[in-house]
């Protein structure tokens, strides 16, 4: 446990003294309320156009258009892919460098073990994905004061998120323990992310059980309930267990050293 | 302390370290000589448990490196060949994380650390980034980071690479004063390194133990007889024949002696551990040739490091 808090102090730290943490929240933030802002502009206009149609057609008691569904639902499909580029970025050096500049040497010859290390660095990273993702909240507050968006599905969107993200920065994760050339784990880390994302497309040409096991393994096929204000079990078992299982094999990585005789 | 037996490596098909031997005992200073690519490293990374054995044991600390590698790791203070240095951290802030991770007590930590930057002379940079260090500084705070949980046993890999000689012999002096209770392994390829430092030598050469014991009991090994002095008069060509006949003489050159030809300096190469004096002075003065000197050469450690390593190298190729 206090090995694990001093990797986890040591990986913020390094995040916080570089440019990096700051170029990407930067980055992200620009680009998701550049995102908003035309989704925004999109609802008005729909808004607009809805209601001169309801004019028109003489239908005074039409309910009006759904924030929720239209903007803010939109909002988390379009970010998340943000993050699926973003990511491998926050993680490509978490063990790549180590190896590169000879500290793993250090942390592997330390009365610490994988298991403290891993989450040590795992939970820095997830930590200031949080951060970031955090600073979107001003985004549901700036329609909160302009309109009256149901908090219950942001609410839930948020958690899908955390679940989603910490899947991501695992896979990421995996990627940076398999080499100690950076650029490589960054490859690698969009290659499967990508597969994992795009798994359910190539569901429609398999087979009834093929078919059901890739559907099990996409991301957005579980992220969808979230995002419509419903948590399901079985969706947060699914990120739960995805994290465990690629992080078990990051460890398995990180061991391989030792026992490769 | 640290125990090693029939300990061996193989990357691939390539055999970094077959089968060595030795022990260092409490309070020792074992130098590592070698030339380049020799296995030290490998060797220091088993003892670390960096990496595993291909074959054979290795026990530090009372513990063994494979079975029970947490608790040798404990026990250990390393210093890499490549200093595990993060550039972004100023020097205190990285013997704070290192303190941490080995385990020593909160409450011990700033005061293990100030001690430990005044004794490897880095206190004036305490605030300094390391990326910002010279060469020479940052191999100082690898031993900083060696040294700061106060481990019982220290391994160094080429601890003095990369310092001035000042430098060089401060840290020398360093190591000294940290052997006492500790058991230090350094390596290294310079041998007045070794002969200056240490308390006793192992040489290895192509993963393999060329020679072991302490500076003078190597010496005192290799003087049985391996290079003979001789003064010698009469005819050239008959006392070399003689001296070719003698049972365990390898090889013989003569140069003028001090009073022009009439007496020849000959230096007698033998088999090593094998005394011929005896038998060539008795086979000498026999055949009626004067007799004037006789004695061992004394060999320095430097002859017996390319000795044994260059030895090593011709036996292999044979
Ligand atoms: N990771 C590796 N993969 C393959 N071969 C290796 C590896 N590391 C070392 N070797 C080989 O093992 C042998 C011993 O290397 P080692 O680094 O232990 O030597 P050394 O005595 O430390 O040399 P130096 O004085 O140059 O540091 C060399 O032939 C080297 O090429
Ligand atoms: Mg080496």
């Amino acid at each position: 446990m206090r090995n694990m808090i001093a990797v986890y102090n040591k990986e913020m730290r390094s995040y916080f003294v570089s440019p990096v943490a700051y170029v990407i929240a930067g980055v992200f933030l620009f680009l998701s309320g550049y995102l908003f802002r035309n989704i925004l502009m999109q609802f008005n206009y729909w808004s607009l156009q809805f209601a001169q149609r309801s004019q028109m057609m003489q239908m005074g008691g039409m309910p009006t258009l759904n924030l929720n569904e239209m903007v803010i639902t939109q909002f988390f499909a379009v970010t998340d892919f943000i993050w699926l580029l973003i990511v491998p970025m926050l993680t490509m050096r978490l063990f790549a460098e180590e190896k590169k500049t000879g500290t793993m040497e250090l942390l592997m010859t330390s009365p610490v073990s994988t298991v403290e290390l891993l989450l040590g660095k795992y939970l820095a990273c997830l930590s200031l994905y949080a951060m970031i993702v955090a600073m979107t909240l001003v985004y549901h507050i700036i329609l909160t004061v302009y309109g009256s968006p149901d908090w219950g599905p942001i609410a839930t969107g948020y958690v899908g998120y955390l679940l989603l993200g910490g899947a991501f920065i695992s896979v990421g994760i995996l990627a940076s323990s398999l080499t100690e050339n950076q650029i490589v784990a960054v490859l690698l880390g969009f290659g499967m992310l990508l597969l994992l994302w795009l798994i359910d497309w190539s569901a429609s040409f398999a087979g009834p059980t093929a078919a059901r096991i890739l559907r099990y393994l996409s991301f957005i096929e579980h992220l969808q309930g979230f995002q419509r204000g419903v948590i399901d079990t079985k969706n947060v078992v699914f990120y739960l267990s995805f994290i465990f299982f690629s992080l078990f094999l990051t460890t398995r990585v990180i061991e391989s050293r030792r026992w490769r005789r | 302390m640290i125990e090693v037996s029939n300990l061996s490596k193989d990357y691939g098909n390539v055999t970094a370290v077959a089968d060595i031997s030795f022990r260092a005992d409490p309070g020792q200073i074992l130098g590592f000589l070698g030339p380049n690519g020799a296995g030290k490293t490998t060797t220091m990374r088993i003892l670390t448990c960096f990496l595993p054995p291909s074959g054979g044991t290795a026990r530090v600390a009372g513990y063994d490196v494979v079975e029970q590698s947490m608790e040798v790791r404990r026990n250990i203070g390393y210093l890499p060949e490549q200093p595990p240095l993060y550039d972004d951290m100023t020097v205190r802030s990285y013997l704070q994380f290192v303190a941490r991770i080995k385990g020593l007590a909160w409450e011990r930590i700033d005061s293990r650390i100030d001690e430990t930057m005044e004794r490897t002379a880095v206190t004036h940079y305490a605030g300094t980034p390391i990326g910002q260090l010279s060469k020479g500084y940052r191999q100082r705070v690898g031993l900083a980071q060696a040294l700061v949980h106060d481990p019982p046993v220290l391994i160094l890999d080429e601890p003095t690479v990369g310092l001035d000689p000042k430098q060089i012999i401060e840290i020398r002096q360093l190591i000294r004063e940290l052997g006492g209770d500790r058991t230090v392994i350094l390596s290294t390829h310079i041998l007045p390194e070794v002969s200056m430092t240490c308390d006793k030598i192992v040489i290895i050469n192509n993963g393999r133990i060329a020679g072991e014991g302490s500076p003078e009991s190597l010496m005192a090994q290799l003087r049985e007889g391996e290079a003979l002095r001789a003064l010698i008069g009469g005819e050239v060509q008959a006392v070399e024949a003689v001296l070719r006949g003698i049972d365990g003489v390898v090889d013989i050159t003569h140069e003028s002696g001090p009073d022009g030809d009439t007496e020849r300096v000959y230096t007698i190469t033998t088999k090593p551990g094998t005394d011929v004096r005896d038998t060539v002075a008795r086979t000498i003065v026999n055949r009626g040739f004067g007799l004037r000197e006789l004695r061992p050469l004394d060999m320095s450690l430097e002859d017996i490091y390319l000795r044994l390593t260059t030895e090593e190298v011709i036996a292999e190729d044979a």
